[in-house]
């Protein structure tokens, strides 16, 4: 985040939020995978409020509308929208001088994501912003209308950029299309934005942003990497496929710059260690968190900045990983190398292909593996995938089965071993089964429980062989009309046919469901009173 | 035209084969003998109204019992303990009907499909409880024919169970209203199972969702009746369902997941739907219904109930529906505009129920009925603001009105009851109860001679004069209501009984000045099934004795607050009353002993009593287990402390429901009085 401007009478709230932030840091980064320092431009957007990453692209926007309304209060840029579009004007003019080429999109995308990760960045601004009014109420009028000011310059810059972007598209603007949107870009950045923010003091922040336009588009690839480094940011269990993703990008050999990792600096918990007390940290912005208590030099906004790529203007080579094991097909000695597109991947990689899976799901203990990210994955899912298909496949969604299953004759849905498994009895009342069982026998009329397990013939035996008891209830009167429902009458061998035949009725397709598991047999009330669940 | 050719070949065979036996025997020839097959079946088809006449036929000789088991088709038995024997005797049953025995386990399903096999093409399970999937499955896998099955109620089957459904390959039609425990993957087991099914009933199935019943519609592409009351669904299955080719009866009471936004992706219509019940989805509006609307063109019956406020904007949407014929708004808010719109709209329409709709005016009602002309069926129970210049609209456009329900206009004054009789003779079915009709209205509407259902009850200006027009006339009356009408006397109900002897249900609840002698006079009514006479005094045992022994249908029985019936009515009534299912004895004098000797009513399954100052918790105890097929019993909850909870144990096992009730010994009111706190409650 371009703090750096912050004005140094207000530095102790600010250092305030960031401590609180850091530790927020702190506790997010604890899981992520380290960054070597190669990786630092990109640690911008590990901003104490990334938690917010996922929300909203929008907010900037509505801000920067009511920003503009309120902004002829501001004395700073009265005039600053209008500027743009002088500029923007201007821009034109300058781009149709370019020479004409097609309109490339791939670098349109790389605009756009450069877009995205600008306004997040200002996005997480804002929330710090917000989440520090309402800490601290008594805020000098100076302090917000800087932060105004920062937030303006930031969002015209973004407005600038999206319109210059869009302008390749506009068949109105057609003989902009040829231009590439890197050139413009690259004068977005260098020519009009630090004038048109020029006159205050958020000038650099500005200027940064431009020259980071300018390196982005002279090496899209960083841009393309910073957006996998985000990815991972904000959802690193998803990092597993960047491996895969880069699998047939196809550079021509000699087009990147290969870098090689040793092993132990790919495996090292930390990358970053603090000169004065050589505490490790994963991030560089931790580092640089941690530097503040070290004292008051390190609390300047120039110490606590993002420190800038150097000789940003020369073109870069892109840069490609390879697998330091040898004989592996991501390493460079490879016949058919295929190199790796981040410092993340190569760890990744390294941890999945070359060392041994030491994280074991504590649910399932079967499933290791050697990336914790992959053992987080499998630990939302284990045991979930109860959406059996009766092909056999598992599904771990229900709308998944079902898609399965309309899609493909034949399929049926497999219900679950356990409920088949289990008695007809229902769980609630299983319980007062027992507690039924148990009166009943004090009272030597025994019933068994009641529930429809098939015993009724056992339960009703008993009523019948056991009456002479609970007539003392009712002796004054005369039993003979009473049939007893004709229970006398039942015929015992059903059972047994019934248990014959049901064994060929179950062929072995609908294993699946075992029926035959059903309590079905004669059990006396104790044995089914054992299987009902408390 | 096939069958009469079968007929007349088979006929000649069978005498001879019937003469060689007989002639073989000697001795034992009977005349009876000599009726061929085919007629005996032809008599005992005839004699299907009344269970007990083929009952007595079976017994007249060895040959008439062999045919008449071979005859039977259709078998309701009362106990499922017997069923073995019972199987044995009739092997050609088609239709099961279970839902007299409470409990059906999975032994008894065993049975009855290793007895009846290929045979059975529908069984009814909607009362029975204590069968599971395994019980199923025997069905399933040896009835291969089984077409209907009825699993209404089953609350504690599960996904297992409906699995083992899913093997009846051959199932057209379903219910599985209130299996509470299926899910989806039950129902998907069903929809990928049963492919041919045409009729399925999810009603209550709060466990099924759009992915159950998303399958279900792509899988069972023959389905014409729906029922998704009551279910989780949302906009995810309904294009699906709406895509099935032959639907034609779709309900979807109470889906409150479906909203507006839902019914407006709805694109392809649904040309095959006649019937849709959207009552009480709160979330739709005229929005929604006008999307379905327009993919529903063909709708010939809508309902509307609960829910729905009836305007302007709601009645235009009923515009697209050109076969419309038959709209139920019962309980909605309803205005003019609307009521207008409605009559401008749905030129032909044959049924209109608008009760307990608030905003029905007379102005609302007179715009409809100018332009309805055909409409048969009219409900306006509880439309309080309407008077005579409503009726006075209704009966003279609607001349060939057969029902009309009008429960509680009690601003209709009762000059306009005389209009209903002058104007509409086609009436069959009158409900006036509760409103204002005396007997000059009576006398007119006792032209109405088609009339088999007439609603009286609380009608207080009524007396016997009116009665007698009404006995003298109205000679198909089946139904009577006279609940609460204080003004009838013994003679009025001698017109009746006299008049109408096709009664079948009679109500002459706290008629107090009603005697034994209309009891002995309804004796003579032998199609009587249902008698009411709670709060009658004057009835004694003497002419309960008298139903009992005339009234052999009597299935349904209230005799709650008559204080001398005893037990000498009870005995009488155990004997000859052995249709009586349902008995209400609270208040009466019935002791241990009455309630014991109802044991012998094999058919009895509801008993209420509460209040009986003779009973005994022992007696009771003993009735309670010598009644096998009780499925209900109301008892005050003292008895429940009083009695061994083993005793109750056995028979929830049996199949037994108790319901327990704990309102204390109430001293009975006047009529007026009655009403006047029934009017207090209300406000």
């Amino acid at each position: 985040m371009d703090h750096k401007e912050m004005p140094c009478p207000t530095a102790d709230t600010w250092g305030k939020s960031f401590s609180s932030g850091n530790e927020l840091l702190k506790n997010i980064s604890s899981d992520d995978t380290p960054l070597t320092s190669s990786q630092r431009p990109q640690q911008k957007w590990e901003d104490p409020s990334m938690l917010d990453y996922n929300t909203r692209i929008e907010p900037p926007f509505q801000d920067f509308k009511q920003r503009s309304e309120t902004q002829s209060s501001l004395p700073c840029n009265p005039n600053n929208h209008n500027k743009v579009t002088d500029e923007d004007v201007q821009m034109n003019g300058t781009i149709q001088i370019e020479k004409i080429q097609d309109w490339d999109p791939r670098a349109m995308l790389n605009n756009l994501n450069f877009l995205e990760q600008k306004i997040h960045q200002l996005q997480d601004l804002v929330h710090l912003i917000v989440g520090r009014r309402s800490q601290a109420l008594g805020r000098p009028d100076e302090l917000v209308a800087q932060q105004k000011q920062l937030i303006t310059a930031d969002l015209t810059s973004i407005i600038v950029q999206l319109i210059s972007t869009a302008g390749s598209l506009l068949p109105s603007v057609k003989p902009l299309s040829g231009t590439t949107p890197t050139g413009q870009l690259g004068q977005l950045g260098g020519l009009f934005l630090p004038s048109s923010v020029g006159p205050n003091g958020s000038v650099q922040p500005q200027n940064n942003g431009g020259s980071k336009v300018s390196d982005q588009s002279n090496q899209m690839d960083i841009t393309v990497n910073c957006g996998n480094e985000q990815n991972y940011n904000m959802e690193e269990h998803e990092s597993k496929d960047d491996e895969d993703a880069d699998e047939g990008e196809n550079l021509p050999p000699g087009s990147y710059e290969i870098l090689q990792l040793e092993k132990e600096e790919i495996l090292a918990p930390h990358t970053h260690f603090c000169t004065i007390c050589g505490k490790g940290f994963k991030r560089d912005a931790n580092l640089r968190m941690h530097m503040r208590g070290h004292g008051d030099e390190y609390k300047t906004p120039a110490a606590l900045a993002k420190p800038n790529k150097e000789a940003t203007s020369e073109p870069m080579l892109i840069k490609r990983y390879s697998c330091p094991y040898a004989g592996c097909k991501r390493n460079k000695d490879h016949k058919k190398f295929q190199p790796l597109k981040t410092i993340l991947c190569v760890k990744n990689h390294y941890k999945r292909t070359h060392c041994d899976k030491s994280y074991t799901c504590s649910r399932c203990n079967t499933k290791k593996f050697s990336v914790i990210a992959d053992l987080k994955t499998h630990e939302k899912h284990c045991g979930k995938d109860k959406w059996l298909c009766s092909c056999g496949t598992t599904f771990s969604r229900k709308d998944k089965l079902f898609g399965h299953i309309a899609l493909f004759q034949g399929h049926t849905p497999a219900i679950p071993l356990e409920e088949t498994k289990g008695p007809t009895v229902p769980p609630d009342r299983g319980g007062e089964g027992n507690e039924a069982i148990n009166k009943v026998r004090s009272i030597n009329f025994n019933f068994g429980s009641n529930a429809p397990n098939g015993n009724e013939v056992q339960n009703t035996a008993d009523v019948k062989g056991n009456i002479e008891d609970p007539t003392g209830y009712f002796s004054p009167l005369n039993f003979d009309t009473w049939n007893f429902g004709g229970f006398h009458e039942f015929p015992r061998p059903p059972y047994e046919d019934s248990e014959s035949s049901l064994s060929f009725l179950i062929p072995g397709s609908c294993n699946y469901t075992v029926p035959g598991s059903c309590n079905y047999t004669q059990k006396t009330g104790a044995e089914s009173s054992s299987n009902n669940p408390e | 035209m096939k069958k009469a050719k079968q007929f007349q070949f088979q006929v000649q065979p069978l005498i001879n084969n019937n003469n060689n036996n007989n002639n073989n025997n000697g001795l034992s020839f009977s005349y009876f003998d000599l009726l061929s097959e085919e007629i005996v079946f032809t008599i005992l088809d005839l004699l299907a109204p009344n269970p007990l006449d083929k009952k007595s036929f079976s017994f007249v000789c060895k040959n008439f019992y062999f045919l008449e088991s071979k005859h039977r088709r259709i078998l309701k038995p009362l106990r499922s303990e017997y069923l073995p024997k019972v199987l044995t005797r009739y092997p050609h049953v088609t239709h099961m009907d279970l839902t007299l025995c409470p409990r059906v386990t999975d032994s008894t399903l065993t049975n009855i499909a290793s007895a009846c096999n290929s045979n059975l093409v529908s069984i009814d399970l909607s009362m029975s409880k204590f069968f599971t999937g395994v019980g199923l499955l025997s069905l399933a896998v040896k009835c291969e024919n089984l077409v209907e099955l009825d699993l209404t109620n089953a609350t504690e089957l599960k996904d297992s169970a409906a699995a083992m459904v899913a093997e009846a390959r051959n199932l057209e039609r379903l219910w599985m209203g209130r299996c509470k425990m299926v899910t989806d993957m039950g129902v998907g087991c069903i929809a990928v199972g049963c492919r041919k099914l045409k009729l399925l009933s999810l009603k209550w199935c709060v466990r099924v969702g759009d992915l159950g019943v998303g399958l279900i519609a792509v899988k069972c592409k023959d389905i014409r009746s729906l029922d998704l009351s009551y279910l989780p669904i949302s906009d995810k299955c309904l294009p699906s369902i709406l895509n099935l080719q032959y639907l034609e009866d779709l309900a979807l009471v109470g889906c409150f997941g479906i909203d507006d936004n839902s019914l407006a992706v709805l694109k392809n219509g649904c040309k095959s739907l006649k019937k849709l019940d959207m009552s009480s989805c709160e979330k739709i509006t005229h929005i929604g219904l006008s999307s379905i609307f327009s993919c529903t063109i063909c709708l010939e019956q809508v309902t509307l109930a609960n829910g729905f406020s009836v305007n302007l904007d709601l009645a235009d949407t009923l515009n697209k529906l050109s076969k419309l014929q038959s709209i139920k708004l019962d309980g909605c808010p309803v205005t003019c505009a609307g009521l207008g719109a409605i009559g401008d709209w749905c030129v032909s329409l044959k049924e209109l129920s608008l009760s307990k709709c608030s905003g029905v005016t007379d102005e609302g009602l007179t715009y409809l009925f100018t332009k309805q002309k055909d409409l048969r069926i009219l409900d306006i129970t509880c439309c309080r603001k309407i008077t005579d210049v409503s009726i006075s609209h209704i009966t003279s456009s609607c001349t060939d009105l057969s029902s009309l329900k009008m429960e509680s206009c009690t601003l209709v004054p009762r000059e306009a009851f005389i209009l209903i009789g002058q104007r509409c003779h086609s009436l069959e079915e009158l409900d006036l109860t509760d409103n204002e009709i005396d007997d000059e209205g009576l006398k007119s509407i006792s032209k109405c001679s088609k009339l088999s259902s007439l609603k009286l009850g609380l009608c207080l200006n009524i007396t016997d004069e009116g009665l007698a027009h009404i006995g003298m006339s109205c000679l198909g009356l089946k139904e009577l209501d006279l609940y609460r009408c204080t003004g009838i006397t013994d003679s009025g109900i001698l017109a009746i009984a006299g008049g109408c002897p096709g009664l079948e249900m009679i109500n002459i609840a706290y008629c107090k000045e009603i005697t034994d002698n209309s009891l002995l006079l309804f004796s003579k009514c032998a199609q009587l099934n249902t008698i009411e006479c709670r709060g009658c005094p004057h009835i004694t045992s003497l002419g309960l004795a008298a139903i009992a022994a005339g009234c052999k249908q009597l299935t349904k029985l209230d005799i709650k607050k008559c204080y001398k019936i005893d037990d000498a009515g009870m005995i009488p009534l155990a004997y000859f009353s052995q249709n009586l299912k349902q008995i209400n004895l609270s208040y009466s004098s019935v002791t241990d002993v009455g309630l014991l000797s109802l044991a012998s009513i094999s058919c009895l399954h509801t008993l209420t009593i509460l209040h009986l100052k003779g009973l005994t918790p022992s007696g009771l105890a003993a009735s309670l287990l010598a009644c096998g097929g009780l499925t209900k019993v109301k008892l005050h909850a003292s008895f429940k402390s009083l009695l061994p909870q083993a005793i109750f144990e056995h028979l929830e096992a049996r199949g037994c429901l108790f319901q327990w009730r704990e309102k204390v010994f109430q001293a009975e009111l006047d009529t007026k009085c009655w009403k006047l706190q029934l009017k207090d409650m209300m406000q």
